[in-house]
Parts: C-alpha cells; sequence; structure tokens
C-alpha cells in the first residue's frame, strides 16, 4: 500500500489573488502530499466535479473575495446533490462571526493571513485521522 | 481495509462503473493507484468485457511547457464534437524526496470540468522515472471497463529518455515548440523515436518554420513517414489536422494488425512493471547486510520464488 493524502485547492469566485493558494498548495507539496491546483475563477460546480473525479481527501478553498459565505453553503450543497463528502477547509480574509458560521456550516477549519504551513499540515492530519472522511 | 477486503470493495465498485457512476470509477483509480495489482480483480471478473472495448489511448508527450496539457483541452474539445465519452490520465512529477507532488495540468482542462462526457484525473509519478505512474496500466483497464471511446495520457514533462508511454498507447503524439534546441537535439535517440505524430506547438512563434525543416529533414532517413502538424493549441489552429491524423493513424493500427501487436506490448509492459515492484519491495523490505552483491541477487530471487534453497554465508 502506497497512500497518499490528496488535496484539492481551490479559488473559487472572481477575485484573482492566488498567491496565498499557491503558498497552501506548494506547503502541502512539501509536506508530502499530493496537491491538484485547478487555479483562479472557479465554480462551486467545478470544485466539486474535480474533487469526484480526483477523488481527494480534503479540500481548500481560497477566498479574498467576501464571498466565502456564499461559496460555502453552495459547494455544501453540491456535495449533498451528489452524495459526494469530503471535509473542506477555508482559507483568506475571513471576519471572526463569519468564521463561526463557516464552522457551524460544517467548514472544518478557517485559516487567516499569516498562518504557519505546519498549522494546516497538522490540521488535515488530525481532521482525516477523525475519520471524517465519509465515504 | 486488507488485501481481501480491498479486492471485495474493487469488485463493488466495479459493478457502479459498468453503469457510468464516476465517483464509483474515482473510488476505483484510488485503490489501484495505492495497490496496483487489485487490477488482476478485474482481468479475471471482466475478460470479455475488456477483450472487446475499443477504446482508442492517444498519449501526448514532450518537455514541460511544450504545451501538452493546453493540446490535450483542445483535441478533447474535438472528441466532443462527434459527443465521444473521453477520459484523460494527466500525470505530474512526484518529489523523490517527500513524495509529494503539485498536480497542475488541471488548470488548462477547465473548460471540461462541467462535463459529464469528460473524465480528468491527475496523477503523481510515485516514483517512476519513464514519465508515467506505475499503476497507469490498471487505471486504463478501470477507463476500459467504464467505456470511455478515447483514453488520453499526458505524461510528465518529458526529456529524452521518458519513453514509457509508447507501452501503453495506442498513438503516441510528441509534442514539440521552438526554442528546444538544433537539429541534433531531433537526431538524438529516445523520445524522438517513438512518435508516431509530431507536433510543432506555438507555430506562431519564431523559429517554428526552422524547426520544421529540421524535422522533416531528420525523418526523411527513416522509411516510415511520420506526419508533421503545426499548431497552435491556445487558438485551436491545426488541431482539425491533429484530429485526423490520429484517426488515420487509428485506421493504420487496426488494417495493419499493429494494434494487436501494441496490445502485446502493453500486457508485458504492464507484468514488468508488478514483477519489478515485487522485487524492489524485496529489496525494501531489507536484506541481509555484509553481502555481497551477487549474495544478495541470489537471496532476492530464493524470497521471490519461495522454492529456491539459498542461505547467506
Amino acid at each position: 500500500m502506497d497512500q497518499k493524502i490528496r488535496v484539492l485547492i481551490a479559488k473559487p469566485g472572481l477575485d484573482g489573488h492566488d498567491r496565498g493558494a499557491k503558498v497552501v498548495a506548494r506547503g502541502l507539496r512539501d509536506a508530502g502530499m499530493e496537491v491538484i491546483y485547478t487555479g483562479l475563477r472557479q465554480t462551486p460546480e467545478e470544485i466539486v466535479k474535480a474533487a469526484m473525479q480526483e477523488d481527494v481527501d480534503i479540500i481548500g478553498l481560497s477566498i479574498l473575495s467576501g464571498a466565502h459565505m456564499s461559496v460555502c453553503k453552495k459547494v455544501l450543497e453540491l456535495m449533498d446533490k451528489y452524495n459526494f463528502h469530503v471535509p473542506i477547509f477555508v482559507g483568506g480574509i475571513i471576519p471572526a462571526d463569519d468564521a463561526d458560521e463557516l464552522l457551524k456550516m460544517g467548514i472544518k477549519a478557517v485559516f487567516g493571513p499569516g498562518t504557519p504551513i505546519s498549522e494546516v499540515v497538522n490540521k488535515i492530519k488530525e481532521v482525516l485521522e477523525q475519520g471524517v472522511k465519509m465515504q | 481495509m486488507n488485501t481481501q477486503e480491498r479486492k471485495n470493495k474493487l469488485i463493488e465498485l466495479s459493478k457502479e462503473i459498468v453503469q457510468g457512476n464516476q465517483i464509483a470509477l474515482a473510488k476505483a483509480i484510488t485503490l489501484i493507484e495505492n495497490e496496483p495489482e487489485l487490477v488482476f480483480e478485474l482481468e479475471r471478473e471482466y475478460q470479455d468485457r475488456l477483450r472487446t472495448t475499443n477504446s482508442h489511448i492517444v498519449g501526448f508527450t514532450g518537455s514541460p511547457g511544450a504545451g501538452k496539457s493546453t493540446l490535450t483541452d483542445a483535441y478533447v474539445s474535438r472528441l466532443r464534437k462527434d459527443n465521444k465519452k473521453v477520459g484523460i490520465i494527466a500525470v505530474d512529477p512526484s518529489s523523490p524526496f517527500t513524495g509529494g507532488a503539485l498536480l497542475g495540468d488541471r488548470i488548462r482542462m477547465k473548460r471540461h470540468f462541467t462535463d459529464d462526457g469528460v473524465f480528468i484525473r491527475s496523477m503523481g509519478s510515485r516514483g517512476n522515472v519513464g514519465g508515467l505512474n506505475d499503476s497507469i496500466f490498471g487505471v486504463v483497464t478501470l477507463f476500459k471497463l467504464y467505456g470511455f471511446d478515447y483514453i488520453i495520457i499526458e505524461t510528465v514533462g518529458a526529456g529524452q529518455s521518458e519513453i514509457d508511454i509508447v507501452y501503453v498507447a495506442d498513438t503516441v503524439v510528441l509534442v514539440l515548440s521552438p526554442g528546444g534546441g538544433d537539429e541534433i537535439q531531433l537526431m538524438k535517440a529516445g523520445i524522438m523515436e517513438i512518435a508516431d505524430i509530431f507536433v510543432i506547438n506555438k507555430s506562431d512563434m519564431e523559429g517554428a518554420d526552422l524547426l520544421k525543416i529540421n524535422l522533416e529533414t531528420t525523418l526523411s532517413f527513416s522509411d516510415v513517414q511520420k506526419p508533421i502538424v503545426m499548431c497552435v493549441a491556445t487558438s485551436g489552429k491545426g488541431v482539425e489536422e491533429l484530429y485526423s491524423e490520429i484517426e488515420k493513424h487509428k485506421v493504420y493500427l487496426n488494417d495493419s494488425g499493429e494494434i494487436r501487436k501494441r496490445e502485446e506490448r502493453r500486457k508485458k509492459k504492464h507484468a514488468e512493471t508488478i514483477l519489478s515492484k515485487r522485487v524492489q519491495k524485496i529489496l525494501s523490505d531489507g536484506v541481509p547486510e555484509n553481502t555481497n552483491v551477487s549474495e544478495m541477487v541470489e537471496y532476492v530471487l530464493s524470497k521471490f520464488c519461495k522454492t529456491r534453497d539459498f542461505e547467506i554465508g
């Protein structure tokens, strides 16, 4: 058995700032994960379809546009629609109140600017070890 | 899950795959990627179906940044016009140090993300140095089982000797672009020999015509005339011609019986890949220390065969 953690890093919405997503993608690569990076301006539909085909263990969404509530809601709805459920974490500019809301909605973690990569790596491993990945 | 459970799981998934379930396909790929020998279960269960499925396997190879993904994207759009079902395997390199990988081929294929007739799977090379991934044969089997009309494999950015694609694909397309060196580079052995079709991508850039002349000159030494297609993948220029050259090659393979030979070649390489994995495992599980190489070889063989008697010392 040669198992790898597979992560989809996606940037939903219209903002073009992908530096954060690229830094995280690179950091997870260096932590031994297989990172599928889908680039800018993805719709929730595109993200969920990509995650299904790639059979990823977890999805990371980078959002700096302020649209995090509606994007996350839509992604979670589509997961229900396709009956494909994997944990999601969010990174970007997320106000504290919204972060709480997101966690209540079922997002597993929210990371703000300046989060050390090691923290993201550890959280991913923790979430996956808890067996959150539903079959 | 132990191996038997994973075998059962794969068979369970395979029943949904033949019904066209893409989530089941995705999960089965993960199983086989982690344990390539599981594919034997499918070979046994679906022998006839696999034998009669005529998925055409097209390989795109070439140096990093030559435009393989963008060209794949454009070619897939052409296939979709005819409503052909397409499965894509895009391989990118895994780190030799951490085992991690950044798989970025999908970025060029965004327009197909929500098309149910297209399935894209990214893979890390996971230690394979031939430009592919050791489980590629198993994934091709799964794609055949699903019933794709075309299976497209995009290799890692290949230099001169990453030629494993020739053992997997029915038609190999080598993507070149201007600025890759002089005609001596074209005369070298290895990747230049395995192409069935040459593409000069970015043909609107300076140096493309010279590359074409040099390539024609080089190819004129061989008996078989291989086509050269000038493309600009980003605009779609030349893609129709590439499509028809691939169709021509497909007809040639079937008419000449070459397709059977390539199938045999694929099976042999598949067996070789699995055998060498087994040998590697014995070695990495540990051989007795302070032995010389010949003893080490005999030790591995004895473990491998289990029928042989061999003692170190």
